[in-house]
């Protein structure tokens, strides 16, 4: 055995941030409970049945304690919600540079695959110091992405991207669960986080071997899948060009409006009639049940490497 | 079971019939939950589908359902006067106006089998022969909901239909007399059914036709 | 009409006949209180193989299906077939009518049928459990549960399904029992607080219940059909089922919480000798905490995908419906202030039920706070949470009330030293079994995992340790029980000196409750230099 751990391992600013919350609601309870376990057993003692305790001063109107300890409630209990609201607002902010990485969730294995194409099983390496963002799917049931160190964790719902960022200050190898049950083996779905210095982890990513980079093979998808007969000049098809797509407002043939992200992109290619772009017929096949997980992220990859704000990556 | 006889837990025939009444109103509004959590679900779909969602009602067989939904008010016209005229001590009248709202409750079956036949026709089932290649699979789940939707509301009236049926032959045989309760709490039933298909007609049929 | 003095409604009837076609609310009490037993035994057996396997790191009884059957059987099994029905359908079908000075319930068929919808269900699921088991987990989420899952589901959910009609029957006949069959006299502020809060849990039960019905029906839709409606697979939204299931689920909780708390306001102030702290607001706040118990369900998907605005409003709303619970705490605490405290086995059992529930609500409000829910969902801190409210809090009062009513029902008085013995017992063990499990969820340690990282393996130990104690301690008034049916000298018509109805009676109570149709003169739980002063004016 491995003596009392009684804190978890902190890899990260924000964990520090959830501690503290953490430690600060634990006050609150502490003294509140105390306060209330101390009454009982103090009234317990000094009132049972058979001491000569003074009970001449009994409480008739009881409506002003009632006024004051709800009222003294709310008040914390608002506090408490605010509180914690305000760091919650943190984790829907991702920073506009972060290094992302594609996460794919099946039954019982998470796959990472890096912006360079570097691919790794129940393993993420990460630089230390850096904002990371992971673009999340699931190829078959809900799974949730949990690293303890980090103090965060996201389902992942089949059928949609969830994202999730986080920034990792101290080097280190930090579990990775699966906190969402997802059958046999759910116990056994995860593994680590390795969290590296920058040269490190541009040695580690060097040693996974030259592959194209992710976009790059999500471009030639593009052409394998006949994207491009539609979409590139010369197309037969009137097609909306892709380039410059990505992270811009499209409207709708509905009227509305939305900005082009991961999960728009994935939704044009799986459920192109759910949302189609204004001035454009919905000619657009389906890809549902023809593009795997694995393919779609290189695709968005791709898509998201002609964009305006990505063309560099 | 004779209605007069009083249960030995009950001070009055008063305070009984306010019970059985309070009874039947507790177990309406656990229907309208039942039903509320369908129709929820289907709400959420319609919002979440859009346009392809809605687009699927118009296969619906809208001249059928405008038919069963008149059938359907009629039916709760003719239980009103069965109540009214049992309770204004007639024993004929009302077995008659009951007679009538059983018939029209089985035309509204028969008329729903019937719009179900066309839709097996036209490959609209779910689970049995929808074609997906034909309506496209947001239509499938709109069928899902129609079908869960109407057939729950038709196994509803079936048990109306049943208990019409004994009210009826008990009030002719002179079982159930004025003073109970029973018959009002059939009246509610059946006003209830028909209420929950004056809020399933427009959801499922009228959706997708203001085009 | 008077029966001769010693009948009573144990005796008046006999044979195996005239107890499973009864319609008397006592007997049909008696009916659940054998099934509720059976079902929290198979429940434990459960839980005890449980921990037993989570000794060690690694697998040590059996392979991971075996152990993901475990804890689906016990989760199923502990909400439906015990807890949910546990105090409402034993104690409130028994207790309550007598409360309020009636002879039955309002439909005293409709009860009966209740039960044989109660068996009927719980005999179906444990078939499936039987066959082979499932292994969804008691939530059963979507898309798992419709095409991944193993087992019989269908026949599991069918059955929990089946029960849910003895859910909402029993809820119906408790709502138009109080509205309708109190005694002359019985004015609503003059109903002790259990009818309240039982009152509270039936409104829960006949508008949630049927939430769960629709989504178990779309859920078996889906397996058998093949029809799309949560699955993404087929064009469903997996999200939508959450939102359902909670729908019910989390107001589920409620009822589970409420008629314990209706318990232990019966017994603090009784122990007390002292009228209870604040009556109208502890009853207004079981219908607060049932009102708005209905919405706050989103805060089981804070990492589950739905909006971030849905998130702060549900997160704001769990706070709010807290407060109420606090109010109740700080009510049964002033009510000890100047009274004259005696510490037999349910006021003990009561102690405990207030530390314990305490703590689990405040860790409550630990989950309610968005940033740390992220981090503890889906570990042991929300296994420790909920069993802190549940086995801490909502058994504890369900053990509390059977201690208090036992005289009451089977005319008998139970060896008191031992009594208290076991509910120390329990408090301890408890504490051992669950504390450990705050730490290993803030730690990471996820749930529904037969196997886990050896470091976390002394908080398991510990907490398997603890759980060999509590089974004792629930395992020791079976016999002391049984001691009392056999050997147990007679209890009084009033043994506690409490002031209710139902003390005014005979114990065990005649067939038809009272000789005469009493009339209530006052409140409840009034006290006269610690004698009590009776609710009926008659007696
Ligand atoms: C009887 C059952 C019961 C009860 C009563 C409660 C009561 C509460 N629960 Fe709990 N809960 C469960 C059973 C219960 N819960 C179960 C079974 C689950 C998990 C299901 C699953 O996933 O399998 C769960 C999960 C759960 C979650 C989701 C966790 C997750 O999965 O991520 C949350 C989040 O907000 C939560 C919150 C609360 C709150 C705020 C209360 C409040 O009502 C508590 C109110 C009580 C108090 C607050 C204590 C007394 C107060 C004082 C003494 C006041 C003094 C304090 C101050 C002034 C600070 N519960
Ligand atoms: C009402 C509800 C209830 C009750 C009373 C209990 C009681 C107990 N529970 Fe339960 N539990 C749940 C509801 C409940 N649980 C739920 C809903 C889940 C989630 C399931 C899921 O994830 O799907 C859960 C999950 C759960 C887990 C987590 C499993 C996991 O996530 O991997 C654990 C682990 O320790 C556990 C332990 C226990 C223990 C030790 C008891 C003890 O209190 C039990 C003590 C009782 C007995 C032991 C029986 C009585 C004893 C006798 C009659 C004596 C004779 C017996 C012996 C001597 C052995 N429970
Ligand atoms: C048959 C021609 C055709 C093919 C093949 C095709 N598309 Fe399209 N695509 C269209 C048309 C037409 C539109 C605009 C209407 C719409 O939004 O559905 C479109 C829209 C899109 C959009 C949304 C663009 C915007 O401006 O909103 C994306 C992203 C996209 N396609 C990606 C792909 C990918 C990736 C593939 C291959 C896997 C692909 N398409 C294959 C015709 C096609
Ligand atoms: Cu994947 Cu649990
Ligand atoms: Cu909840």
């Amino acid at each position: 055995m491995h003596g009392f751990p009684w804190w978890p391992a902190t890899a990260s600013a924000y964990a520090g941030t959830i501690d503290f919350l953490f430690g600060s609601l634990l006050v609150v309870a502490a003294l509140t409970s105390g306060l209330v376990f101390f009454l009982l057993l103090f009234f317990a003692n000094k009132y049972r049945h058979g001491s000569n305790a003074d009970r001449s001063g009994a409480i008739r109107k009881t409506w002003r304690f009632e006024v004051a300890w709800t009222a003294a409630t709310l008040l914390v209990f608002v506090g408490m919600a605010v509180w914690g609201s305000t760091i919650y607002l943190r984790l829907y902010n991702p920073p506009a540079d972060a290094l992302q990485i594609f996460i794919v969730g099946k039954q019982w294995m998470w796959k990472a695959q890096h912006p360079g194409g570097q691919r790794e099983i129940n393993e993420l390496h990460v630089p230390v110091g850096q904002d990371v963002r992971l673009v999340m799917a699931s190829q078959d049931v809900i799974h949730s992405f949990f690293v303890p160190a980090l103090r965060i964790k996201q389902d992942v719902v089949p059928g949609r991207y969830e994202t999730m960022w986080f920034r990792a200050d101290k080097v280190g190898r930090y579990h990775l669960f699966c906190a969402e049950y997802c059958g046999t083996d759910h116990a056994h779905m995860g593994g680590w986080l390795t969290v590296m210095n920058p040269r490190d982890f541009a040695n580690w990513l060097e040693d996974q071997g030259g592959q194209t980079t992710l976009a790059a093979q999500g471009e030639e998808l593009f052409r394998r899948y006949g994207c491009s007969g539609c979409h590139e000049s010369g197309g037969t098809v009137r097609a909306p060009h892709l380039e410059g797509v990505f992270g811009s407002p499209v409207p709708l043939s509905d009227g509305s409006v939305v900005i082009a992200d991961e999960r728009y992109v994935r939704d044009s290619i799986l459920n192109p009639k759910g949302q189609v772009a204004a001035g454009y017929a919905p000619v657009m096949p389906t890809f549902a049940g023809q593009v795997s997980e694995d393919d779609l992220a290189k695709l968005v990859a791709y898509i998201e490497s002609i964009g305006p704000e990505r063309s560099g990556s | 079971m004779s209605e007069r006889a009083i249960g030995f837990q009950y001070a009055t025939v008063a305070q009984q019939r306010e019970a059985s009444t309070l009874g039947m109103w507790a177990f309406l509004a656990t229907e309208v939950l039942f039903f509320g959590a369908l129709i929820a679900a289907y709400l959420n779909y319609r919002i979440w589908l859009g346009d392809e969602f809605i687009a699927a009602a118009s296969l619906t067989k809208v001249a059928l359902g405008t038919a069963n939904t008149a059938v359907l008010l009629t039916s709760s016209a003719c239980m009103a006067m069965a109540v009214m005229t049992f309770e204004a001590g007639s024993k004929r009248a009302p077995v008659l106006w009951l007679t009538a709202t059983a018939l029209l409750g089985l035309a509204f079956v028969v008329i729903k089998a019937s719009e179900w036949w066309l839709d097996y026709q036209e490959h609209l089932i779910p689970a049995l022969n929808f074609d997906l290649a034909r309506h496209g699979g947001v239509a499938e789940i709109f069928f899902v909901f129609y079908f869960c939707a109407t057939g729950l509301h038709a196994l509803h009236l079936l048990i109306g239909i049943s208990i019409v049926a004994w009210l009826a032959t008990a009030i002719g045989r002179g079982r159930i007399v004025p003073g109970g309760s029973t018959t009002r709490l059939v009246g509610l039933y059946w006003h209830f059914v028909d209420v929950v298909w004056i809020f399933l007609f427009p959801l499922i049929y009228l959706a997708g036709r203001n085009g | 009409m008077h029966a001769p003095h010693d009948e009573t409604y144990l005796n008046a009837r006999v044979g195996i006949r005239s107890w499973l076609l009864t319609t008397d609310h006592k007997r049909i009490a008696l009916l659940y209180f054998a099934g509720i037993t059976f079902f929290f035994f198979i429940g434990g057996i459960a839980a005890t193989l449980i921990r037993l396997e989570l000794i060690t790191p690694g697998p040590t009884l059996g392979s991971p299906d075996f152990y993901n059957r475990l804890f689906t059987m016990h989760g199923i099994v502990m909400v439906w077939f015990f807890l949910i029905p546990s105090i409402p359908t034993t104690m409130g079908n028994f207790i309550l009518p007598m409360m309020i000075g009636a002879r039955d319930l309002a439909f005293p068929r409709l009860n009966l049928l209740s039960w044989y919808f109660y068996i009927a269900g719980g005999l179906i699921t444990i078939a499936a459990l039987l066959l082979g088991g499932i292994d969804t987990g008691w939530t059963f989420y979507e898309p798992y549960s419709t095409f991944y899952a193993t087992g019989y589901l269908i026949l599991a959910v069918f059955g929990i399904f089946v029960s849910g009609f003895s859910s909402i029957l029993t809820g119906l006949n408790f709502i138009v029992t109080v509205h309708k069959l109190r005694a002359p006299g019985m004015t609503w502020y003059r109903l002790p607080v259990f009818v309240w809060s039982t009152y509270a849990t039936s409104l829960i039960l006949i508008l949630a219940t049927p939430v769960l019905a629709m989504t178990l029906l779309m859920l078996l839709a889906e397996r058998v059909l093949h029809v799309g409606l949560f699955s993404p697979q087929l064009g469903g939204d997996p999200i939508l089922f959450q939102h359902m299931f909670w729908f019910y689920s989390h107001p589920a909780v409620y009822i589970m919480i409420l008629p314990s708390m209706g318990v232990i306001s019966e017994i603090v102030p009784v122990f007390a000798r002292k009228p209870l702290f604040g009556y109208k607001f502890v009853v207004w706040c079981s219908i607060a905490i049932a009102a708005i118990g209905f919405l706050v369900w989103g805060h089981h998907m804070f990492v589950a995908g739905q909006s971030l605005y849905a998130s702060l409003a549900f997160s704001f709303l769990s706070y709010l419906v807290a407060v109420p619970s606090a109010i109740k705490v700080f009510n049964w605490t002033a009510t000890l202030h100047e009274g004259w405290i005696r510490f037999d086995a349910p006021m003990l059992y009561a102690f405990g039920f207030i530390g314990l529930f305490t703590i689990g609500g405040l860790t409550g409000l630990f989950l309610a706070a968005l940033p740390i829910d992220v981090h503890v969902t889906d570990t042991y801190f929300i296994v420790a949470h909920f069993h802190y409210i549940m086995v801490g809090g909502a058994v504890m009062g369900f053990f509390a009330g059977l201690h208090y009513w036992w005289p009451k029902i089977t005319g008998r008085l139970y060896p008191d030293y031992w009594a208290r013995f076991a509910a120390i017992l329990a408090f301890f063990g408890f504490n051992l079994t669950f504390f450990p499990q705050f730490i290993l969820g803030y730690l990471g340690m996820p749930r529904r995992y037969q196997s886990y990282p050896p470091e976390f393996q002394i908080w398991h130990v510990l907490s398997s340790a603890g759980a060999s104690i509590l089974a004792f301690g629930y395992a020791l008034p079976l016999f002391y029980f049984a001691w009392s049916i056999l050997r147990g000298s007679r209890a009084s018509a009033n043994p506690w000196g409490a002031t209710g109805l139902e003390w005014s009676t005979r114990s065990p109570p005649p067939p038809e409750n009272f000789a005469a149709t009493p009339t209530v003169v006052r409140a409840p739980y009034q006290y006269d230099q610690g004698k009590p002063c009776m609710q009926a004016g008659d007696v």
